[in-house]
């Protein structure tokens, strides 16, 4: 009887996953019969990023340092009254095309100075920005951060466009998208109403942002270029910054993947031509 | 070890000669994977698989040990000690991204590698400790990927710890205290993150050295080939160097241009966005999954929705597990005697559907367990495991295999090439497989 | 069994395996080709190996040090902190000045004067980092008590190398004077160290 067994062990075991698998197969489509799943507000009225195209797309993309300035800007004079950009440093400021006595003195300028030690009592103290530095937090901690934002932490955007699904063009959208809750939400979800505090955005994923509009109005930054500062282009550029600081080292990397690939062209040409002249007296 | 007609190694540099009297280092290089090696005449594409794995491991300890020149396996500072190295070190970006990426490829060659034994039955006598040796360096692998993928600790990396320790919390009894144990706390965090940093490195040259006794265990038999058919004498084979040296060339050129394409051009399409967020502990991200490599595995465990004696938790853990294990008895669930599914008219039927089957739960795995999806996932594993259990048994005593061709030669002067899997029967009788 | 001159084995029928030997030039050619190909490819992906070892951006961005000056009587020094390493700042007296300028050149192991180690105008202010130019150790005698050798400036224990007023070696392993690291004054009491 036991080595009966042992023989069709297998089976067994085949037949119980199965069975187990049809009983949970079973459960899966009676609940889906019964309470068939209900859309959420959030699954129906949220949007998918509208496509944006900047010049630093694709492989053959190049960065548009002009632009670049501009949504560095930006983010000096709206985003980093709350956002961080703890992974880029001052001197980083360079590779979108300022020199380096520019890089200095947008440290020494930057709002928000380096904390420091006192070196004569040991207390923190502040110093100027240096351009070795990096860039400064808004807020000392996490618990700081939310008391000053009604609950909500702003987030770091050194690795915003890496960190997002739909990356830059979820940026420009988020920041353009803010809107008047829809009537026709209201109706279907009564429930879902934006709670005070928050502002309705369909490019957010649950819909409710704490963030408030940055950008509400043309000409918020005055640009140096005599580029229209409309809310759009701010918007598009200050994607576009972030782009370059979520990956400042891009176009050396896509550089460096042209060199690898013509390599490995011409390496795959010679090693298939040698493996077949060696092979080529061989039948196979 | 190896055919009578092997080359010896006989060294014409009195270096080597000197060398090799003291230490036959040459001789086993030689032997193994030089001109003293036969090697069937009749292999595929598919048989270039093993070295591009090799060649992948190599990539990962070289760019790992470098790696770990930055690397702070300090939950305060380790997510920022990797964008140091993408942002400061020099040549940083490209090693990070190497290793990213060099992670999915080896387990794209190796996915392919397992594929290529499962289609010609490279796991039959006189390979089966080829195979298990196969299966131990996979799960070794997938152990070796999953501590590696915490390293940056993300929100992706944080969770993942905490799910996949979570597997053992399954266990009766002893799973919660096994789980902290493992974790050396209550959910991941410093020490759990530097014991993952500590094998991570460890493994790897664990990995390296089951590879070792895999490629030994396989010079006993020699290589298996597209037609199944033994080896039967000298004109059914090729020395290694220089014809598959040449060959593994082409392929190892093939694999570095994808890797490259994908390295320079998209090195975070396989990755997910959620790890450039700095693991919260507080806070999971709305869809959470593995790497793509765990997905059909991940879609397994997922499937069991319902308790049944056992806790449906624990059933979807063993199942996952099962799933893998499974791969441990195929040599004796397999009893056909016909090794190449060339020759397998019904088998390879099965086995087209079980690849399908693994792509649908790779797909259900990696999206969102709405109901369809589970659905999807519920049927697709319960085929995942009537395969190996039940259908592969019942086909191999059932089958009537496809005639053999006497010999390797036979079959390649006939046309019926390994380099494509030829629907033509050879004429002629039935010649028996396996010596 | 094979032999060497053997080396590629027979195929199906002898007429092509012959046809090998009469034409081994392209062969060859092509696999000394490929072979050199992933040799350079070699090399070239062992320089980011290599330099990935070298100071990253970072280091190498680490500034300048202001040292303040105003607290340092005649005759004291300070040890303050130059990208990492050890910083010696003195005021020299007028009779380690005087030591200092008596000593011949010729006497000297890497021959400087002290108006080469020191700023016009600021003969006092001796600022050197304290590396001893033998094998890298702290000297003594930056601070108040210690050890300052038979030359009165620097002593360092781990070798016995012995450094004069001007920080110059006279006795020891030592090969080089302590290093004067590029500084500017910015005003009468404060210098910018890291920065000509």
């Amino acid at each position: 009887m036991v080595s009966l067994i042992l023989r069709y062990l297998n089976y067994l075991i085949g037949a119980a996953f199965a069975f187990v698998l049809l009983i949970a197969l079973w459960g899966t489509v009676s609940e889906l019969i019964h309470n068939p799943p209900q859309e959420g507000a959030a699954e129906e009225f949220h949007l998918e990023p509208k496509p944006l195209h900047l010049a630093s797309d694709g492989p053959f993309g190049h960065w548009d340092k002009q632009q670049l300035q501009r949504g560095f800007q930006v983010y000096k004079e709206v985003c980093s009254a709350c956002h961080s950009l703890r992974h880029i440093a001052f001197r980083d400021l360079t590779g979108i095309g300022y020199s380096e006595a520019q890089v200095k003195a947008i440290a020494e300028q930057w709002q928000i100075p380096q904390p420091s030690v006192n070196k004569d009592t040991g207390e923190p103290d502040t110093r100027p920005n240096k351009p070795s530095d990096y860039f400064p937090l808004v807020f000392a901690n996490e618990t700081a951060a939310k008391a000053a934002n009604n609950n909500a932490v702003p987030p770091d955007l050194s690795l915003m466009v890496k960190a997002r699904e739909g990356g830059a063009a979820y940026i420009h959208s988020l920041i353009t998208g803010y809107r008047p809750q829809p009537a026709e939400l209201l109706e279907k979800f009564p429930t879902a109403k934006t709670p005070p505090g928050l502002h309705y955005n369909p490019y957010f994923a649950t819909l409710n942002l704490a963030m408030p509009p940055p950008l509400t109005s043309d000409g918020q930054v005055q640009y140096e270029d005599g580029t229209k500062p409309t809310i759009d282009q701010m918007s598009t550029d200050v994607a576009a910054f972030l782009t370059w600081t979520a990956e400042p080292d891009m176009m050396t990397r896509h550089r460096t993947g042209y060199a690898a690939v013509l390599f490995l062209l011409i390496f795959i040409g010679l090693t298939f031509g040698a493996y077949k002249n060696i092979w080529r007296d061989v039948k196979h | 070890m190896s055919f009578p007609w092997a080359e010896q190694y006989r060294p014409k540099n009195p270096v080597m000669r000197w060398l090799d009297e003291k230490l036959p280092l040459p001789r086993l290089a030689y032997n193994a994977i030089g001109a003293g090696y036969p090697v069937p005449r009749n292999l595929n594409y598919f048989w270039n698989f093993g070295v591009l794995a090799g060649a992948a491991l190599a990539i990962q300890i070289i760019t790992g040990v470098v790696l770990a020149m930055h690397y702070a396996a300090d939950s305060a500072v380790a997510f920022d000690s990797v964008e140091h190295i993408m942002r400061d070190i020099n040549a940083g970006w490209f090693l990070r991204y190497a290793h990213a990426t060099g992670a999915s490829m080896f387990f794209i060659v190796v996915y392919t590698h397992i594929f290529r034994g499962l289609y010609y039955g490279s796991y039959k006598a006189p390979r089966e400790m080829v195979w298990l040796l196969g299966v131990v360096i996979f799960l070794l692998m997938m152990a070796t990927a999953f501590m590696g993928y915490v390293l940056p600790w993300g929100q992706m990396s944080f969770w993942g710890a905490q799910v996949i320790t979570g597997f053992f919390s399954a266990i009766p009894i002893v799973g919660e205290n096994i789980r902290i144990w493992l974790l050396g706390g209550y959910a991941p965090d410093q020490a759990a993150l530097n014991r993952f940093f500590s094998l991570h490195y460890l493994l790897p040259f664990v990995i390296a050295g089951v590879i070792i006794l895999h490629i030994w265990a396989l010079h006993i038999p020699g290589s298996s080939n597209p037609t199944g058919v033994e080896v039967k004498g000298e004109q059914d084979t090729v020395p290694f160097h220089p014809y598959y040296t040449a060959k593994d060339g082409v392929g190892v050129g093939v694999f570095l241009l994808v890797f490259a394409l994908i390295l320079f051009f998209a090195p975070n399409y396989l990755g997910h966005p959620d790890n450039y967020i700095p693991a919260n502990p507080l806070s999971t991200p709305a869809h959470i999954v593995p790497e793509w490599y765990f997905w059909p595995f991940y879609a397994i465990l997922r499937s069991f929705t319902a308790d049944f004696i056992l806790p449906a938790k624990l059933w979807g853990v063993l199942a996952m597990f099962g799933s893998i294990l499974i791969l441990f008895f195929l040599p004796w669930l397999d009893k056909s005697p016909v090794r190449s599914s060339n020759y397998r008219p019904v088998y390879r039927i099965f086995l087209g559907i079980l690849l399908i089957d693994v792509l649908v739960l790779g797909w259900v795995g990696g999206s969102e367990a709405t109901p369809t999806y589970l659905i999807l996932g519920q049927i697709s594993a319960a085929y995942y495991f009537l395969h190996f259990l039940v259908i592969l048994p019942i086909v191999s005593a059932l089958e009537r295999p496809r005639p053999l061709p006497n010999s390797i030669t036979e079959a390649v002067l006939k046309g019926e090439s390994g380099s494509r899997m030829s629907e033509t029967a050879v004429g002629g009788e039935q010649a028996a497989p396996a010596e | 069994m094979a032999t060497v001159d053997n080396a590629v084995p027979p195929g199906e029928s002898p007429e092509p395996f012959e046809e090998t030997v009469e034409n081994p030039r392209r062969r060859d050619y092509l696999s000394i080709g490929a072979v050199a190909f992933a040799g350079v490819g070699a090399g070239v992906i062992a320089l980011p190996l290599i330099n990935q070892m070298n100071p990253s951006e970072d280091v190498l961005a680490l500034s300048t040090t202001e040292v303040d000056l105003s607290s340092i009587e005649p005759g004291q020094a300070i040890t303050t902190s130059f990208r990492k390493q050890p910083l010696f700042v003195r005021n020299l007296t007028q009779k380690e000045i005087a030591e200092a300028d008596a000593v011949p050149l010729s006497d000297l192991r890497d021959p400087e004067t002290l108006e080469q180690r020191t700023k016009e105008g600021h003969k006092n202010w001796l600022i050197t980092l304290g590396v001893c130019t033998h094998l890298g150790c702290v000297p003594l005698g930056a601070g108040e008590g210690e050890n300052r050798g038979p030359y009165g400036g620097y002593f360092c224990p781990c070798h016995g190398s012995m450094y004069d007023t001007a920080a110059r070696i006279r006795q020891g392993p030592a090969p080089k004077n302590l290093f004067v690291p590029d500084y500017k004054f910015t005003s009468d009491t404060s210098v910018l160290v890291g920065e000509a």
